[in-house]
């Protein structure tokens, strides 16, 4: 458990810093903030120590903890030889950063943001290296981009730091997805995400076909995160960020990222040929690229990035080599590269703070005044140049062995120990300069503060920590290899394998020339400076800032233009895509296929229901063609209504046919009120193209559903009805199974749809509440047959026809349960009813006759269904169960008395009130007094 | 007889799509409606159609699916309610943006 708490304890730590924010700032305010942020991260370090007894025993500690276990995502860690030396750099250079930290945003306000993020990114990156889970560990790789993304961007005014933030996330964000798809490859190929399990599949990786794709995927991942050529263009844009992010994030850990995976997937991935030519040539190419290109910066933030990316670089050839010793040689000089890359960049903060510049052509002759930082920085520039006593010589002597030691493949055994003696050759020259040019080298020019401005001893001390623990690791080397990095190196080759012996590399020959020749050439290099910068400005400046830029505005202007052609705010286009969307698949698949004509016999063709079906197809063929004129379509279209509900009748649905009706005559009134207000005819406005378009998309869904439908109607039919038809009578009490199924069986599909028309109706009311039509609509209701609104015969007929139309709707509201009928269509019937005195009447003479509103109508039709499901539920029965008992009453016969019928009321009510409040909403829009009044 | 009910069925499905995929929209609640129908009974056919068999216990011999019936009863309320709000969304949008295109606006607006 403990170590899951390692990777979470700086989170902890991040939100005490928040709050020690909340505090009012005070003069002390960034020393209070350093001390609590120096919490978590100490805390996790002396937990890291406490646990090198255990790591030295060989063991991998392993914790788990099952989270989505279905698609083997997992909370697990693992702290083994490898993930505990990374852990301990993480923790180690973290604190001395946040003391660093204090003295460098001393006076800033934004220093409490600072600790809150970089402890936010020590958890990313604890995540990371514990991990045992890849997915799991793929998280807090995203988590390092984005944090990574906001401490770049961490002065957000400047232009150059929002640019080379973004420049960052889209390219270490784009390696991530990379690196995902990778993850997932791998996790098909061995079938678990857990490292443990990765590891011991060896043999399945590398010789599945999947395996060069899944390779370059992850590899893809960690070059971008590890800045190998040629993604490393973000790095020195990185540097915009403040230099206590540039010496933690962007040289000693995050960048360390992409070679912390290499190593961790080496045992499984690696020794292959693929494994070695990829990552060797990257290797290679970044670091003679960042080498030579060091060389030549003046910044010297600026040379300090092109000087990591080229010891990534470094590294990461040592990792294509995949020997053990290459691997040993990889993870020694990772560490050494660490411990002299931080101080270095944080000598440059504090002369950048100091002087007001970090231009090499303008600071010179340091020595006079900060000669402790002189003295100090002496340790890693030396080490940085590969002197010898110094770490960095061993590291560099390592790579020169090994680099002779490859045999295979041919074109790798003379380019290989040339190629990284010029790139020694070349760190020789730049470590020289940096230290030579800053401290030495005559007087300063220009500077914008000189004498340059006193910064707090402590500051230093961070420094002199790491520089003592570079000189120390260079003094002995053995002591180093044989406590922490043989641990690391272990885990990544899976063997138990015999300690490095340095003192035979002190005697071998070859690297120790190699040495000589970097380091003498490298000095003439650096005497030689003048005439060389002055060739190197004759080249063109290829500024990759602005290559990325362009690149960005073109992927931009690409992504629009693909856009506006799939989303031109065309609703018709979307509804074709979406048409093209169901119809395509269904033609892939289908095209060919032969079982459209079912086992069953045809039946015999009855020349009634062709009759019907011939005019049903014409009327809506008629709407098709004549919508342009929208009074004769809706009309058509109720014929179209009226035959389906004769098709109803016709196959014994008695009940569909009755709802179908009267909601015919309700839809039919609806649109014709709103016809009144809309213009009388559409414009032919489609072109040729756009009807053939729908023609064509139109014939293929209707002939799709025609040939679905036959399919289906010629084969027997298999329901599962039986239940309802036989539990009707017994269970629901009633006869009429369709009544029953929709108020017992289904009720609570039907209290649901009674909702859906309350909604919609309430919305109508919504809608129409503030609508002004009279003044806006130019082409409306223009008054025709307005002159006499209310017939005096229809009035008459009406008034006389609404009590024996009451009395119907109640006659099949109570007959409903039984015989075809029920709550839903005696509403209806009744809704009719009503509306037809609202059309003969008049709105206002029915309205002021009208006993209730209809929207408390919609209410307590909807609270009584509820309540009789409540009812059931209040009697220990589930929600909606009906109860029923059977009473004579005189002239009407046997009748039934079941809750399921005040279920049925609700319904009724329901209806009712939802149609009537469309329809007089509706109508309320034609009369003089407008909106002014609420109907409803 | 199969033939008939599928003919009527693609037609209903193709008139209801080729009305919604039209620009003004009076038309499309013309094809909406179509469309429903179509799809209501599609649905009622999935029960096989016998004539003269209602799902009335003790009425007939054999009855026909009810189940199928429930569904179209409560879809074609639904189709209903969804029907008087899409006219009145349709009245609306007309009203407030002086246009019953369904995208708002007159194609041609700017060049009128």
């Amino acid at each position: 458990m403990d170590i899951g708490l390692l990777v979470f304890l700086p989170v902890l730590g991040a939100i005490a810093s928040l709050l020690s924010r909340l505090k009012r700032p005070g003069p002390d305010h960034v020393q209070r903030h350093a001390l609590v942020a120096l919490i978590a991260p100490a805390i996790c370090l002396l937990l890291l120590l406490s646990y090198l007894p255990r790591i030295q025993s060989g063991e991998a500690l392993v914790y788990s903890l099952s989270w989505v276990p279905e698609i083997g995502l997992g909370l697990a860690f693992r702290l083994d030889g490898l993930s505990w030396l990374f852990a301990t750099l993480i923790t180690g250079i973290g604190c001395l950063i946040i003391v660093y930290a204090r003295y460098y945003f001393a006076g800033k306000d934004t220093a409490g943001r600072f600790f809150i993020l970089i402890q936010l990114f020590m958890t990313a990156m604890l995540g990371i290296v514990l991990s045992e889970n890849l997915l799991f560990m793929l998280v807090f790789w995203e988590l390092t981009s984005l944090v990574s993304f906001l401490l770049i961007g961490f002065t957000w005014s400047s232009r150059n730091a929002r640019r080379g933030a973004r420049m960052s996330l889209v390219i270490t964000g784009g390696g991530g997805l990379a690196l995902l798809g990778g993850i997932l490859l791998l996790g098909q190929i061995v079938g678990s995400y857990q490292i443990t399990d990765v590891l011991a599949a060896t043999d399945t990786i590398v010789s599945d076909d999947r395996y060069p794709l899944t390779l370059s995927l992850i590899l893809l991942g960690a070059f971008t995160k590890s800045a190998q050529a040629p993604f490393h263009l973000w790095l020195p844009h990185a540097m915009a960020a403040p230099t206590p992010v540039s010496a933690y994030l962007h040289s000693a850990t995050m960048v360390k990222a992409g070679l912390f995976l290499m190593a961790r997937l080496h045992p499984a991935m690696g020794d292959t040929e693929l494994w070695f030519s990829l990552i060797t040539i990257t290797g290679m190419v970044t670091l003679m690229v960042g080498a030579f290109v060091a060389m030549f910066m003046h910044d010297i933030k600026g040379l300090l990035a092109y000087s990591t990316i080229s010891h990534l670089g470094l590294i990461t050839l040592l990792i294509g080599m995949g020997s053990e010793m290459a691997m040993a040689a990889a993870l020694f000089h990772l560490t050494v590269h660490a411990l002299f890359k931080a101080p270095l960049f944080m000598m440059a903060g504090i002369v950048d703070q100091a002087t007001g510049s970090r231009d090499m052509r303008n600071i010179n002759g340091l020595w006079r005044t900060m000669p402790a930082l002189m003295l100090i920085t002496a340790v890693p520039a030396a080490a940085m140049a590969g002197l010898p006593l110094m770490s960095g010589y061993l590291s560099k002597k390592m790579l020169f062995s090994e680099s002779l030691l490859v045999t295979a493949p041919h074109w790798a055994t003379t380019l290989i120990p040339v190629w990284v003696t010029v790139a020694g050759l070349f760190s020789v020259a730049y470590s020289v300069r940096i230290f030579h040019n800053v401290f030495f080298n005559g007087q300063p020019v220009d500077l914008p503060h000189w004498p340059p401005r006193r910064k707090p001893a402590g500051m230093l001390i961070p420094l002199f920590i790491l520089a003592s623990a570079s000189l120390l690791v260079g003094l002995a080397p053995q002591a180093t290899y044989d406590t922490v990095i043989h641990l690391a190196v272990m885990a990544t080759s899976m063997t138990h394998l015999p300690l490095y012996d340095f003192s035979e590399l002190s005697d071998a020959q070859g690297p120790a020339m190699m040495s000589m020749i970097a380091m003498l050439g490298g000095v003439v290099f650096y005497l030689a400076r003048g005439p060389l910068f002055a060739i190197h400005r004759q080249l063109p400046d290829v500024d990759a800032k602005n290559i990325f830029e362009q690149i960005m505005q073109q992927s931009i202007r690409f992504a629009q233009s693909l856009v506006y052609r799939l989303e031109n705010g065309s609703l018709q286009r979307y509804l074709a895509f979406i048409l093209v969307a169901a119809i395509a698949p269904a033609l892939w698949m289908l095209t060919g296929y032969t079982g459209w004509q079912g086992p069953s016999a045809l039946t015999e063709v009855n020349p009634m229901v062709v009759f019907g079906a011939v005019i049903l197809c014409l009327s809506a063929i008629g709407v098709a063609l004549f919508h342009h004129q929208r009074l004769p379509a809706l009309l058509l279209l109720s014929v179209t209504g009226l035959f389906v509900t004769l098709a109803f009748a016709q196959f014994s649905a008695p009940d569909l046919a009755l709802t179908q009706l009267s909601v015919e005559v309700m839809a039919v009134v609806i649109m014709m009120l709103a016809l009144s207000f809309l213009p009388q005819t559409s414009p032919r406005e489609s072109g040729a193209g756009r009807i053939a378009r729908d023609l064509v998309l139109a014939g293929l869904a209707g002939t799709g559903i025609a040939l679905f439908a036959y399919a289906v109607l010629t084969r027997p039919a298999e329901t599962i009805s039986g239940y309802f038809l036989a539990n009707s009578v017994p269970g629901g009490g009633g006869t009429n199974v369709v009544n029953v199924i929709l108020v017992d069986f289904r009720g609570f599909d039907t209290l649901g749809e009674i909702t859906v028309l309350g909604i919609a109706a309430v919305a109508v009311f919504a809608f129409t509440r503030d609508l002004h039509l009279k003044e806006r609509v130019a082409s409306a209701g223009t008054a025709k047959g307005f002159a006499e609104p209310h017939p005096v015969i229809l009035q008459m007929v009406s008034r006389m026809a609404l009590p024996i139309a009451l009395l119907v709707s109640a006659f099949i509201f109570l007959r409903g349960h039984n015989m075809p009928g029920g709550g839903f269509i005696a509403g209806l019937v009744t809704a009719v009813a009503l509306t037809l005195q609202y059309m003969a009447g008049g709105l206002v003479w029915a309205q002021e006759r009208m006993l209730t509103h209809f929207r408390p109508l919609i209410g307590a039709g909807l609270l009584i269904a509820t309540a009789t499901g409540l009812g059931s539920w209040v009697v220990g029965y589930p929600f909606l169960t009906s109860a029923f008992s059977h009473m004579d009453w005189p002239l009407i016969g046997e009748f039934e008395l079941a809750t399921a019928l005040l279920f049925d009321l609700g319904v009724y009510t329901t209806v009712v009130g939802a149609t009537l409040l469309i329809l007089a909403n509706l109508g309320k829009l034609m009369t003089v007094a407008g909106p002014g009044q609420e109907v409803g | 007889m199969e033939l008939v009910i599928a003919i009527t069925l693609g037609v209903l499905t193709s008139t209801g799509v080729y009305l919604i995929l039209r620009a003004r929209t009076f038309s499309v609640v013309l094809g909406l409606t179509l469309l429903s129908h179509g799809v209501n009974l599609f649905l009622f056919s999935m029960g096989r159609l016998t004539t003269a068999s209602p799902a009335v216990i003790g009425l007939v011999e054999n009855y026909t699916d009810p189940l199928p019936q429930a569904l179209v009863l409560t879809a074609i309320v639904i189709s209903f309610s969804m029907t008087a709000f899409v006219v009145v969304l349709a009245l609306k949008a007309a009203v407030e943006l002086r246009s019953d295109h369904v995208d708002g606006e007159d194609p041609n607006e700017d060049r009128q």
